[in-house]
């Protein structure tokens, strides 16, 4: 079931290296690149049908149309390597395994949307794929593929590391730019959206690694043979990582479409332990958990988790076997969107931490009836009722498990502490 | 960690030693405005130092030209800046999501046990300070523990013991 298109090169020995990278097809594109306009390039990109890897899958070529002309300002790209959403650990894979397929694909984006300047943000957690990525873009720099004029051709480019230092809502576009700005990772109230005013003001396009290191195979391959992988509507592969109570975790390379179940059981070993499934959460820890019932028509691509009101998300898979206890789990889920919410707005900021408070009294024993539906309440008065969609991000799945386990929540309030006790042991 | 409310001050005036000076010059062509350095300064000093105090806070600001206000502002929203210093072994165990559903509990109550102290506080001869944070991005390898910023992957009790004893 796997394929090896951004991860043809992971394992290769010294794969990270350029001229080892070189040896296989590492800036092959760039000649090319410059022998077409800039519009054949967006057209290419448009045709491939790439979505954006970060997680909303928003088609990459249609978002640089978006940037307005003539504006007279410089237009900035910037790099969302934040990989912050939990169960996601996709594009720390490419930046160290083969940094030099991503920095091409930065000089492909940057000569279609005529920019200039790249920073790339990197979570600060990532200490050694920091020094990997930038090691890499000194190398590039001394071979000439970056700086004033890239390999040769009358294109200067400037790439940037910016690093995080712990927040995850710096995932958000504009949190983002806030925080290569210099303050708080606060996101911004949207429009005007980043293409128009993004960076220091200026027409900015953000991307996520992953839909960057693509570029590379489209433009050297050509549109058609990308959508050779996955469906009519989800075009190409993806990075999925799959994690939790699984035989075989790990990050694989898939083309979308395929049956979620069977790539649960072929690929990553089915459910550890020989134990049952009780769901699976399909893209990151802010997706609407699945039921196995449900798993078991799911495909792994944007429309069929839509279907199945859920989301395609990060390609984060993680899967949860019979022990589980969900009341507790969406304590750990509420915990961490509490912990990360900004602050900036008001449903969020107190909101959330009601629900936590909440949930820790069920989890208590303490609970009853009414705080069930508190929670359903507060997640439905929460829910885009702030700038950006963080909060959404914990009352969209919240609201999956109440409804969808909702016996368990109830128990933990009819049988009170005993529960409680029960689940410690 | 733990507090985020309080500058130490050292009492001791703060700059950048000459390898950081150089880095800091190096970075700040590379942004239209100034202020865009002050995460990048921040993480100059917590390199330097291990953490950052009030005189940091004032020469941040000095050097780049903006209020100290501003660079503490960042320097407390960003959980992973330190406002005091750590221990010499600073250990940081994933609670979130893939983590705890392979067990991140047992690795918190093994280190609370072996180095005597909670997530959030240092031991008193300064060797180890601990601290539970968020999705390290290591969801594949959990449970996994970030020590000095060095990831350990799928991480036991067993194999925690070894490591510790390794720093000890």
């Amino acid at each position: 079931m796997e394929v090896k298109i951004l991860s043809a090169k992971f394992d290769i020995e010294d794969g990270h290296k350029l001229e080892i990278a070189k040896q296989h097809g590492a800036y092959a594109t760039i000649d090319k690149l410059f022998s077409m306009k800039p519009e054949e390039v967006i057209e290419e990109v448009r045709n491939s049908g790439l979505r954006g890897r970060g997680g909303a899958g928003f088609p990459a070529g249609v978002k640089w149309g978006f940037l307005p002309k003539g504006t007279g300002k410089p237009v900035y790209l910037a790099v969302n390597s934040d990989e912050s959403e939990p169960a996601t650990f996709k594009d720390r894979y490419i930046l160290v395994k083969d940094p030099h397929m991503m920095i091409e694909g930065i000089i492909i984006c940057s000569y279609a949307i005529g920019s200039h300047d790249t920073y790339i943000y990197i979570r600060g957690e990532y200490t050694s794929q920091v020094k990997a990525l930038q090691a890499a873009i000194d190398e590039a720099y001394e071979a000439g593929y970056l700086g004033d004029k890239v390999a040769g051709h009358d294109f200067k480019l400037e790439v940037t590391v910016h690093r995080g230092a712990g927040a995850y809502v710096c995932g958000e576009e504009t949190g983002l730019l806030e925080s290569i700005e210099g303050k708080k990772g606060q996101p911004r109230a949207k429009p005007p959206f980043p293409a128009v005013a993004g960076l220091y003001g200026c027409p900015t396009i953000i991307n996520n690694v992953q839909s960057i290191a693509s570029l590379p195979f489209i433009l050297e391959k050509g549109a058609e043979a990308y959508k050779v992988y996955g469906t009519e509507k989800s075009s190409g592969t993806h990075l999925f990582g799959i994690s939790g109570h699984v035989e075989k975790p790990g990050m694989y390379e898939l083309p979308l479409g395929l049956p979620l179940l069977e790539v649960v059981e072929k690929v990553a070993g089915g459910v550890w332990k020989g134990r049952k499934l009780k769901g699976v959460i399909p893209g990151g820890s802010s997706t609407p958990v699945l039921t196995p019932e449900e798993a078991k028509t799911v495909t792994l691509d944007y429309e069929s988790m839509a279907e199945h009101k859920t989301m395609f998300g990060s390609g984060g898979i993680v899967v949860l076997d019979e022990t589980v206890d969900m009341v507790k789990l969406v304590e750990n889920l509420i915990y961490f969107y509490h912990h990360e919410s900004c602050g900036q707005c008001t449903p969020c900021r107190e909101g959330l931490g009601w629900m936590l408070k909440i949930i820790k009294k069920v989890v208590r024993g303490e609970g009853e009836i009414s705080d069930i539906d508190l929670l359903s309440e507060l997640c439905d008065n929460i829910e885009m009722k702030t700038v950006c969609v963080l909060s959404a991000a914990c009352t969209m799945p919240v609201r999956s498990y109440l409804t969808k386990f909702r016996h368990e929540f109830d128990a933990y309030v009819s049988e009170g502490a005993s529960t409680a006790e029960a689940n410690q042991e | 960690m733990s507090d985020r409310s309080q500058l130490i001050s050292t009492g001791e005036p703060f700059k950048f030693d000459q390898e950081r000076d150089t880095e800091f010059e190096r970075l700040i062509k590379r942004y239209p405005e100034r202020e865009s350095m002050i995460l990048p300064a921040l993480w100059l000093t917590q390199e330097q130092e291990g953490w950052i105090s009030a005189e940091a806070i004032a020469y941040i600001a000095d050097r780049i030209g903006t209020f100290a206000s501003k660079v503490f502002e960042c320097a407390t929203f960003y959980t992973m800046y330190h406002l005091h210093p750590m221990g010499k072994y600073h250990i940081c165990v994933c609670r979130t999501l893939s983590c705890w559903l392979r067990d991140k509990q047992a690795i918190v109550d093994y280190l609370r046990d072996e180095i005597g102290i909670e997530p959030g506080q240092k031991s008193e001869d300064g060797k180890f300070s601990l601290e539970e944070v968020e999705c390290l991005g290591h969801c594949g390898t959990a449970p996994v523990v970030q020590i000095n910023g060095e990831f350990h992957e799928e991480m036991d009790v067993e194999k925690l013991t070894a490591l510790l004893a390794e720093l000890n």
